[in-house]
């Protein structure tokens, strides 16, 4: 997730992100390592602290994806949702099992697609015991990363037309083609593939990634830690776009066009390949996003979720990775997690009720508080500044002293 | 052929609607360069006090406090929201107008608690009338007129007026129009407050025909009309007429078909296709790239 | 400085997350809102009420957690094993939406609740229902009609009966009653409720010869003039909407400035008062399945009629009168279920209830419930009412599967 140059900082972030996993592990576990009375509310496995830091390694991918798009390449596009919901149905039409089609599909009498990766793998390496976790792992993977190949190919016929419109008019045709594609999902002629306005369940989801002995107590939960790592593994890579050649192509495009043409950048193919990357990424978080929610439903898939990551993407700074990332779980925690307290009312111990708090009142705060972020912080939490940035700013000042 | 003039009637009466929310989108876009994401809310809010204020008080007296209570939340979302970030990076005004829609629209989920509230029957308006066969409402036919008068008044504001001069001089250059003297911020909240008047009109019209308001009740319309006006091109007030209509009537041709479900689609579609064909809507400019 | 501010920010965010690790869930569990606050020393139950208090269905979710509320107020302790527990309800607002039901979901697990009702909306059901899996908690879905909430798990159950047979009960009606040959399906666009009625709708409809037509609108729409005028163009004998409240609301006054004169048929959604005021005054002939019809439980009527009009809180969620919905009907009779199954489980544990559940027995306001092998209610029977237009529902036939 950070930007680095040299070599010396590279092993340094990866010994960060590795100590992050570990740590994501260490807490995931303790639940299972101590006794059931012992373990703080917090730890168990359903606890909101899990549900936030799924969510949040999921929306950190699609905000940085976006980020690579809007920030660093400086095309507004706000077709995000339209490419994660091309992701969550392609990972969800192929990876319900083939068993459990009939009742999914159960307005369709079964599927068109009668086929699935965990099936095919599982002819492979069996079914059961590790035999049946590589075959599911595989499956997952491959889906996964079909659902991003799927989302770019949408993308790049997109893009054909739509990336030689300027600025805003490329942010509301992108946003169009989000509502066709969800649109098109929704349409019921199409149902044996896509369930029409149905959703698709039954696929493996996070918690299939915890391992369980044979009577099904888990002996390692790794639900928390698979959307972290595969999160990781994909903004690493975006990391290194960003400091390749053609990273240094898309900021050029992004600070002026036309000086950037006249450098010879090609703006047509670098426009292309940052709008068919991000919408990867995008179908690839998309795909965790369905395994988050356990369901692919293309009505969740809708503008406001365009925006919500937009307003990520902006409060942690436009060009910053780290600040997307950052924002993102503060983001996630704020809206479904430390405020929900204010949604019940509370009565004091001598009958007074404390004014305002109602079912609401919760958003109405969390909209009070981006508000005042975005109104006082109006380049983000970061700038456009990575982590290490600061840390190294920090130590020269020291060492000036 | 009762069924075809049905559906062009309502097209041609929701995109009179329409219209009313795309000239506030439109002209704070020409100036601003800003897609003013609030301004459906503000058109939801106007139904909200519509309802709120004819509870307590007679139609003569709640209508213009309705609209004058409108301009002033239009008016206040430009001072605290924009203009504190004139000289920020775009992308943080459009996420501030984004912010805007959400506070408006969580406060109202909050207030009305989330239940569809039902907005009160004007006379005459909302009584009903047959023509050709198909039975409406009056506001329906009315709509149109009313918009195309309103658009001649604006228009003869802008073409004749010494602030109409000065919106135009500020739209085509903002910092050269500072510099002539012209003052800039006064220029801006005119155009908030004929875009929230405009809205508030809008909101009447279109809640007497569709009569529950939900806190997202602006969410549609607003997309709609922002949608007319990118195809009228952004900017342009004729074209954003001229762009509601069509999409208007549009949306209701595809409702006719067996093809309902898209109907937004549809009309994105054909955004999407006159983009592609002219890239800065029907009536927009050719903007030159300066280096 | 702003550089040391989003530093303290980024700081701030790693210390709370892994502070809160160190205070047993300081931050997020919070006291349950109940009326009825423990007293010291006693033993506590916790019941979880998974209902949506905002977005689409919030309405109906309100009205549904009146009913549950009522039977709390009636009943706020169970006996278990000899000790007396006292009943708290755990709130959580699932917004009505898909992604935001699985925190909320995780908010009463980790209030530890006993067992879970809700939620209205069978879209929300489904994408919790994993989290109270993976927590070992049991579900009881009150209004949920799809059949996929249920099918392919052992932990949530329902009190009501299914789309399928309330599809068609309402077909068999519209052909029996009205003599329909042609009837017009008006859904949401990618709302399952709404397409998978009309879908079964279709199904038994055609299978008996008759001729549908259907057609979805879009998400927050609110004309529909064109919807009922293809109708009335294309000679619909009746309309079926199984839509959300505030698009009934609509649909029924647009269709009575338009004239039409086509019976609508609508699904347990439209029992609803807001509906009900809609419908007022008009010669709009609205017929709805539902679950419970005033008056079948006069206890109840008048009991619930007291909490309500002496409570503003509660009548604001019943929509400003008191009108009882079905729902709120269903959410009394819930509550009571998940009584006997504490009772029936003899503990406070999770899992002791879950594995009780299933053969849990009652008579409720609403008749009898008892579930089969997937955790459905064994229901055979549907009310179908009118609207006699001031404001009020008149019994029109009770319907048995046939």
């Amino acid at each position: 997730m950070i930007q680095q140059k040299s070599k010396k900082g590279a092993v340094a972030a990866l010994i960060a992100c590795t100590a992050l996993l570990a740590v994501i592990v260490l807490l995931e576990n303790v639940s299972v390592f101590l006794p059931a009375s012992s373990v703080p509310n917090l730890l168990k496995p359903t606890s909101q602290l899990f549900a936030v830091l799924k969510k949040g390694a999921v929306y950190s991918l699609a905000a940085v994806s976006m980020n690579l798009l809007n920030g660093f390449t400086g095309l507004f596009s706000l077709g995000q949702a339209g490419f994660m919901l091309l992701g969550a149905y392609t990972y969800a039409i192929l990876s319900v099992p083939v068993a459990d089609r009939e009742a999914v599909y159960y307005l369709y009498g079964g599927s068109a697609v009668n086929f699935s990766f965990q099936d095919m793998f599982g002819s492979i390496f069996g079914t059961q015991g590790v035999g049946g976790a590589v075959s599911m792992g595989l499956g997952v993977v491959v889906a996964m990363i079909l659902a991003g190949c799927v989302a770019a190919v949408f993308a790049y016929l997109i893009g054909l037309p739509v990336l030689r419109l300027k600025s805003d008019y490329l942010a509301i045709a992108t946003l169009g083609f989000a509502e066709i594609i969800k649109a098109v999902f929704q349409w019921q002629a199409l149902g044996p593939v896509t369930n029409g306005a149905n959703m698709i369940k039954s696929f493996p989801t996070f918690s299939s990634f915890n391992i369980t002995d044979a009577s099904g107590t888990v002996i390692l939960r790794l639900s928390t830690f698979f959307p972290f790592l595969v999160s990781m593994i994909c903004i690493a890579m975006i990391c290194l776009l960003i400091n390749s050649t053609y990273g240094r192509a898309f900021k050029a495009i992004r600070e002026d066009e036309t000086a950037a043409e006249a450098m010879g950048i090609n703006l047509a193919k670098h426009k292309m390949l940052s709008f068919c990357t991000s919408a990867f990424f995008a179908g690839v978080s998309g795909a965790m996003f369905a395994m988050f929610v356990t369901n692919a439903h293309a009505k969740v898939y809708t503008t406001t979720m365009t925006y919500e990551i937009l307003l990520i993407v902006v409060i942690g700074g436009i060009g910053s990775i780290s600040g997307s990332v950052m924002a993102t779980f503060l983001y996630v925690a704020c809206s479904e997690w430390w405020l929900r307290f204010l949604d019940s009312e509370v009565v004091l111990s001598n009958g007074m009720k404390l004014p305002f708090l109602r079912a609401g009142f919760r958003m109405v705060v969390f909209s009070v508080v981006i508000m005042i972020v975005v109104l006082f912080f109006r380049r983000g939490i970061m700038g456009d500044k990575e982590l290490p940035d600061l840390f190294k700013k920090r130590i020269r000042k020291e060492g000036a002293k | 052929m009762e069924f075809a003039i049905s559906v062009l009637i309502s097209g041609i009466s929701v995109g009179g609607q329409y219209a009313l929310i795309a000239i506030g989108y439109t002209m704070v876009y020409g100036i601003l360069r800003l897609i003013n994401f609030a301004h459906g809310d503000v058109f939801m809010v106007a139904g909200l006090l519509g309802i709120y204020l004819s509870a307590s008080m007679p139609l003569y007296l709640s209508m213009p406090l309705v609209l004058l209570l409108t301009v002033v939340l239009g008016f206040c979302i430009e001072r605290v929201a924009y203009k504190p970030l004139r000289s920020a990076p775009r992308m943080s005004v459009m996420i501030s107008a984004i912010g805007v829609s959400y506070l408006i629209q969580n406060t109202a989920t909050y207030i009305t608690g989330g239940q569809p509230m039902t907005y009160p029957v004007i006379p005459f308006l909302s009584d009903t009338v047959k023509i050709a066969g198909t039975s409406t409402k009056w506001v329906t036919i009315l709509t149109p007129f009313l918009v195309l008068v309103l658009v001649l008044a604006l228009t003869q504001l802008i073409h004749h007026t010494k602030a109409g001069m000065a919106m135009r001089a500020v739209a085509k250059d903002f910092e050269t129009a500072q510099l002539m003297g012209i003052r800039i911020n006064t220029i801006i909240s005119i155009t908030f407050v004929i875009g929230s008047a405009l809205a508030a009109i809008g909101s009447m019209l279109y809640f007497t025909n569709f009569q529950a308001i939900t806190p997202t009740a602006g969410a549609l319309p607003g997309l709609r009309a922002f949608v007319a006006a990118v195809v009228g091109g952004i900017g342009s007030i004729p074209g954003a007429v001229v762009g509601a209509f069509i999409i208007g009537i549009c949306e209701n041709v595809i409702k006719s078909t067996e093809f309902t479900v898209f109907s937004d689609a549809g009309t994105f579609a054909l955004l999407i296709l006159i983009l592609v064909l002219k890239p800065t809507g029907l009536f927009g400019e050719k903007v030159t790239d300066k280096v | 400085m702003k550089k040391l501010l989003s530093l303290a920010l980024a700081s701030a965010m790693v210390l709370s997350l892994a502070a809160c690790g160190g205070n047993s869930g300081s931050a997020g569990s919070n006291p349950a809102n109940s009326g009825t606050p423990a007293a010291s020393g006693d033993k506590v139950i916790k019941i979880g009420v998974f209902e949506p208090a905002s977005g689409d269905s919030a309405s109906g979710g309100k009205k549904e957690t009146l009913g549950i509320q009522f039977a709390n107020s009636e009943t706020p302790t169970v006996e278990i094993g000899g000790e007396t527990y006292t009943v708290q309800l755990a709130l959580s607002d699932n917004g009505s939406s898909t992604d935001k039901a699985p925190s909320a979901a995780a908010d009463l697990v980790s209030q530890n609740v006993a067992i879970v009702l809700g939620s209205y909306g069978s879209g929300v059901s489904m994408a919790a229902s994993d989290t109270f899996k993976d927590a070992g908690i049991a579900a009881m879905g009150v209004t949920c009609t799809n059949p996929n909430v249920t099918a392919g798990n052992d932990h949530y159950y329902r009190i009501c009966f299914l789309d399928n047979f309330q599809a068609q009960v309402l077909a068999n009606f519209a052909m029996d009653k009205f003599d329909a040959k042609v009837a017009y399906c008006l859904g949401e666009t990618g709302n399952e409720y709404d397409q998978g009625l009309v879908a079964f709708f279709k199904q038994v409809f055609e299978a008996n010869g008759g001729k549908v037509i259907t057609a979805s609108f879009p998400t927050n729409n609110s004309d529909f003039n064109t919807y009922l005028n293809q109708a009335k163009a294309e000679g619909a004998d009746v309309i079926f909407t199984p839509v959300s409240i505030a698009y009934a609301t609509q649909i029924i006054t647009q269709a009575q400035s338009l004239g039409i004169t086509a019976p609508f048929l609508g699904s347990d959604t439209l029992d609803d008062n807001m509906v009900l005021e809609a419908a007022n005054g008009t010669d709009i002939q609205l017929y709805v399945s539902t679950f419970y019809q005033e008056g079948g439980a006069p206890e109840f009527d008048e009991g619930i009629k007291n909490y309500i009009n002496s409570n503003s809180a509660a009548k604001d969620a019943n929509g400003g009168n008191d009108t009882i919905a079905a729902v709120t009907a269903m959410g009394y009779d819930a509550y009571y279920v998940a009584l006997e199954a504490i009772k029936a489980a003899g503990s406070a544990d999770p899992a002791a209830i879950k594995a009780a559940l299933g053969s849990v027995t009652y008579t409720g306001v609403s008749g009898d419930i008892a579930f089969d092998s997937t955790g459905d209610a064994i229901r055979d029977t549907a009310y179908i009412k009118h609207s006699t237009n001031t404001n009020a529902w008149e019994l029109e036939t009770v319907q048995k599967a046939s």
